[in-house]
């Protein structure tokens, strides 16, 4: 079978029939993984013993039939914790890791009797845009394997549009999920803040961390969420409200849905050509559904990039701590005093852009420059968040591009880190709201996708979804796929 | 020129909640190293702290019994440092919303009494234990790590080492009756840095300050800071000037040796955590743990000597411990006379307890029995002198004192109808010592009673006895 072609209801209804096994499902991955992984470099670290042994249990268990997820595979991002499986975050610092706890996600898809079937490359500890911070290896761009998939979550991303894997799980910091789902042609969600637990993720920016999947088609996207969200006493920032079925109603349709779009959005200076094309003409296509879409203002939107540098460096500046050669992974063997442990090891194992994070964040926090820096940025950040407010008192949803660009090409921006992190203008603001977003592909720019981005309410991914649905099935972007 | 002490105190003390502060690993002193823990006091990756609400109220309670406002809004900020025994390389901490603020304790020394400010009592997690071995390696014991921890900062409000002394004994025992910590220095669930300046009397700007550390016991405490306060005034005297440095408590010189200079204050970048939410307390939280707060040991005294008429120095000794004066009490409530309970407390039983290095628990000596004990004396059913030995059975191995007392044969025998024919056996067999008494030798009745007491073995009422020799005399 060709993994390649199939969503996760389908192959879920092929299994429940009996026309096909998790085993050969598991089978059929890894030979599409065979096939292409040499281009693409989607995975840091593959389990596929693990996985055939799974599926083979979940085969003798039998297909539930209630239960959509079961023996699909799953690839999960290398920041998320796997018991007994290597996790590095794509960072020489934890090379020879391997925990001795699963994630509360990582748990839930093993309830779930999802099979996990490796481990995702990405961005060093999550801080990029193109997986080109990773330690172990450069992801490619199914479409162009000259451009970057995105980041950080670019294994996450690559691997779903390669067709290596129907669902993948990636974390979205500042748009690290969706970014790669424009980059690559897929659907990537990141949830509101809270929805799903960050036990087990390796915290970057810990008020801005959210884990979400990657899919290829809206529904698809909206059962994974199914099974991992909801309260986690491990994670106190967890939010305690039910969790909704996010397919219930998903056919619903968006005659009479108010959709704002940000004149800022749309009049970003960098923003490519064809890259608005597309978005203007989804734009039509909503309205040609019976959605109003109107103009809408986030004024303080522009503010975001800077403060969102200086919340989450911050944070990961702390966070990023207790890598210090002690307890586990890497120890420079050169040591020879405690200072020396700490600073060796640190200096050997982190690479230049977490260090550059690391000293912006420092420096964002040290005593006098606290104030002007990440104080201010605090305020900015209740400042861009009552600009989200405003507009969700009138409308449903907001509208526009999730990226200026098209992915670009592999070390076109890695030695200038401000062009890198422009290209984040138009999804941090929805982390530093903590809003949930989407991103769905919707055309082409140069024969790369396009990527349109929905952002919902607090807690209202279902309009999100809603919405999504109903484009995608006016649309066939969803149906193109690379040519490997 | 004479100088004035200015000292401020930081006292940490550890709360003994089950679990720790963060983590649901058990929270207790003296197990194998290591061996408490958890992947979240390791600062294992992808871990986060979960608060443990029962050291939200114990921290408020020691807060409200130390005086202090409980801050309604309040939160955790990390304070960032590397050290081995800092997992996280940060500590979670209260920066800028204390839990508690603006408290006071009073203290009393050679009689005056002084209210000491309280700055603030904030919470916090304790660091593990690094221990260098002999082999050249350094050990990592990570079972502190994450103990939920107070500390209590006090304004610069003492002026002698003698109240920072009278300071940590009153702090020691409000915690101790608050029952939120052992407050035992000796196993570091208490423990206290010191700050202290002088400067010339009249003066009212501040001079620099010292820090003095590994100061284990009150009397360390003590004797470091009168060292410190005379070792900066000799500094300037001779022209010098103090530095802000940190200093280390030398316990066998009872000197204060330099450990480092400060240079300015350490950037410890605390933020707010981001993994825990803000903490609301509303009045009726605060009124729920402020109910839970038992007679704080001011207010008993001045109950003991109001209500109870025990003397001052009674009622001190008496609230020392919360212990004791529960115990007490709870022999006044089993029935108990004040004054005697208090006797034998303050007598029998802290002689016992003190050459025998015990504590009332480790005894058998209860509240009922103690207070039984007491009764039998009072209704005249024991002599005080067989009491002694009634007390000896009862501390020892238990029981209730009418049983002890019934079962060695320990009545008192006061019934004249029973002792007068043993009083007239005697007499009759002592005609000399009548005659002796005729003649006016009064240690004539001392023998007497002596050989009365012989006969009954010790049981006989003495003063029923002298009654009835002196009428049995008479007739002869």
């Amino acid at each position: 079978m060709n993994i390649t072609n199939y969503t996760v209801e389908e192959l879920h209804d092929m299994l429940v029939k009996k026309e096909v096994t998790a085993q050969e499902v598991v089978k059929a991955v890894f030979a599409r993984i065979n096939e292409t992984e040499e281009k693409i470099g989607a995975f840091i670290t593959l389990t596929e013993e693990e996985a055939l042994e799974q599926a083979r249990k979940v085969d003798e268990e039998g297909i539930n039939p209630i239960n959509v997820l079961s023996g699909i595979p799953i690839g999960i991002k290398d920041n998320i914790i796997t018991d007994g499986t290597r996790t590095t975050a794509a960072s020489k610092i934890l090379e020879d890791f391997i925990p001795i706890y699963d994630a509360t996600v990582t748990k839930k898809i093993k309830e779930a009797t999802m099979i996990p079937v490796g481990k995702l490359n990405m961005d060093e500890f999550a801080m990029g845009g193109s997986t080109e911070t990773s330690y172990y290896k450069k992801t490619r761009n199914p479409w162009n394997l000259d451009k970057v998939p995105g980041g950080s979550s670019g294994g996450s991303a690559a691997a779903v549009a390669a067709g290596q894997i129907p669902v993948s799980l990636g974390t979205d910091t500042g748009g690290s999920i969706r970014q790669p789902a424009a980059f690559t042609g897929i659907v990537g969600m990141k949830p509101t803040y809270g929805r799903v637990s960050r036990f087990g993720l390796i915290a970057f920016g810990s008020s801005l961390d959210q884990i979400g999947p990657f899919t290829r088609t809206v529904k698809d996207n909206a059962l994974v969420l199914n099974a991992i969200s909801g309260h986690d006493a491990n994670d106190s920032m967890s939010y305690e409200g039910a969790v909704p079925d996010f397919t219930a109603g998903i056919e619903a349709g968006v005659k009479g849905m108010k959709i704002g779009v940000p004149t800022e959005y749309l009049n970003e200076k960098g923003l490519e050509v064809g890259v608005k094309e597309a978005v203007l003409k989804a734009i039509e296509t909503f309205k040609s559904l019976g959605a109003i879409v109107e103009e809408v203002s986030l004024p303080h939107s522009k503010y975001g990039v800077p403060a969102y540098y200086i919340i989450a460096s911050s944070e990961a500046s702390s966070n990023l701590q207790r890598f210090d050669g002690v307890r586990y992974g890497y120890r420079s063997t050169e040591a020879k005093t405690l200072e020396e442990v700490f600073v060796k090891s640190r200096t050997e194992g982190f690479g230049m852009e977490v260090k550059r994070r690391i000293m912006l964040g420092t420096f964002s926090l040290s005593s006098g420059f606290y104030d002007a820096h990440f104080k201010k940025a605090g305020q900015t950040r209740t400042l861009i968040r009552q600009d989200f407010d405003n507009v969700f008192k009138e409308y449903d949803l907001i509208l526009g591009p999730t990226t200026p660009t098209t992915a670009f090409g592999i070390g076109e921006q890695i030695d200038d880190p401000i062009a890198m992190y422009l290209s984040d203008i138009l999804t941090v603001p929805v982390n530093l709201a903590g809003v949930p977003a989407i991103s769905i592909p919707c055309g082409f720019s140069n024969d790369l996708p396009v990527g349109l981005q929905l952002i919902g309410k607090h807690f209202d991914e279902q309009t999100i979804y809603k919405a999504a649905y109903a484009f995608e099935q006016a649309t066939d972007f969803h149906k193109e796929k690379p040519n490997l | 020129m004479n100088f004035e002490t200015v000292i401020g105190l930081e006292v940490h003390v550890e709360l003994k909640t089950d679990s720790k502060m963060f983590s649901p690993a058990p929270a207790h002193f003296g197990a194998e190293p290591n061996t408490n823990t958890n992947v979240i006091d390791w600062g294992y990756p992808g871990v986060l702290p979960v608060i443990n609400k029962g050291a939200i109220e114990f921290g408020m309670k020691a807060a409200l019994a130390l005086n202090c406002e409980i801050s309604t809004d309040t939160k955790f900020d990390r304070k960032n440092y590397f050290y081995p025994d800092n997992p996280k390389a940060y500590q979670i901490s209260q920066f800028d919303q204390p839990i508690g603020h603006d408290g006071w304790i009073e203290v009393e020394v050679e009689g005056k009494k002084k209210k000491i400010r309280i700055e603030r009592v904030h919470l916090e997690e304790d660091a593990g234990k690094n221990t260098h071995g002999t082999d050249g390696y350094s050990y990592v014991d990570l079972n502190r790590q994450g103990t939920p921890l107070i500390e209590i900062v006090s304004e610069a409000d003492m002026r002698s080492p003698e109240e920072a002394y009278a300071y940590l004994e009153a702090i020691k025992q409000i915690i101790q009756y608050t029952g939120v910590s052992d407050v035992k220095m000796e196993e570091g669930s208490m423990r206290c840095d010191a700050n202290i300046s002088i400067r010339p009397i009249g003066q009212e700007k501040f001079g620099t300050k010292t820090e003095l550390k590994n100061l284990n016991s009150f009397n360390f405490v003590r004797r470091g800071l009168a060292f410190e306060e005379k070792r900066q005034e000799k500094v300037l005297l001779s022209g010098g000037v103090i530095q802000q440095e940190t200093r280390r408590y030398d316990e066998a010189t009872g000197d204060t040796l330099l450990m480092r200079v400060k240079e300015g204050s350490s950037d410890y970048r605390y933020f707010p955590e981001p993994d825990l939410p803000n903490i609301v307390i509303d009045q009726k939280w605060i009124d729920r743990v402020k109910e839970t707060i038992p007679e704080m040991p001011k207010d008993r005294r001045i109950r003991y000597i109001s209500e109870l008429g025990l003397p001052e120095y009674d009622a001190m000794v008496l609230t020392a411990t919360k212990e004791m004066s529960d115990f007490f009490e709870g022999t006044l409530a089993n029935g108990a006379d004040a004054k005697q309970a208090s006797n034998w407390l303050m007598g029998e039983v802290s002689a016992y307890l003190n050459s025998e290095k015990l504590e009332l628990h480790d005894t058998q000596l209860t509240t009922e029995n103690l207070a039984g004990m007491i009764n039998l004396i009072a209704d005249g059913t024991i002599s005080s002198k067989i009491a002694k030995k009634v007390f000896r059975e009862l501390i020892l191995k238990g029981g209730d004192a009418q049983g002890v007392v019934e079962a060695n044969g320990w009545v008192q025998l006061s019934d004249p109808a029973k002792l007068l024919p043993i009083i007239n056996d005697i007499l009759d067999k002592n005609e000399q010592s009548i005659e002796d008494f005729k003649n006016g030798k009064d240690r004539a009745v001392g023998f007497l009673v002596g050989q009365i007491m012989k006969a009954t073995k010790g049981q006989a009422n003495p003063g029923v006895v002298n009654k009835l020799l002196n009428d049995e005399l008479s007739k002869r």
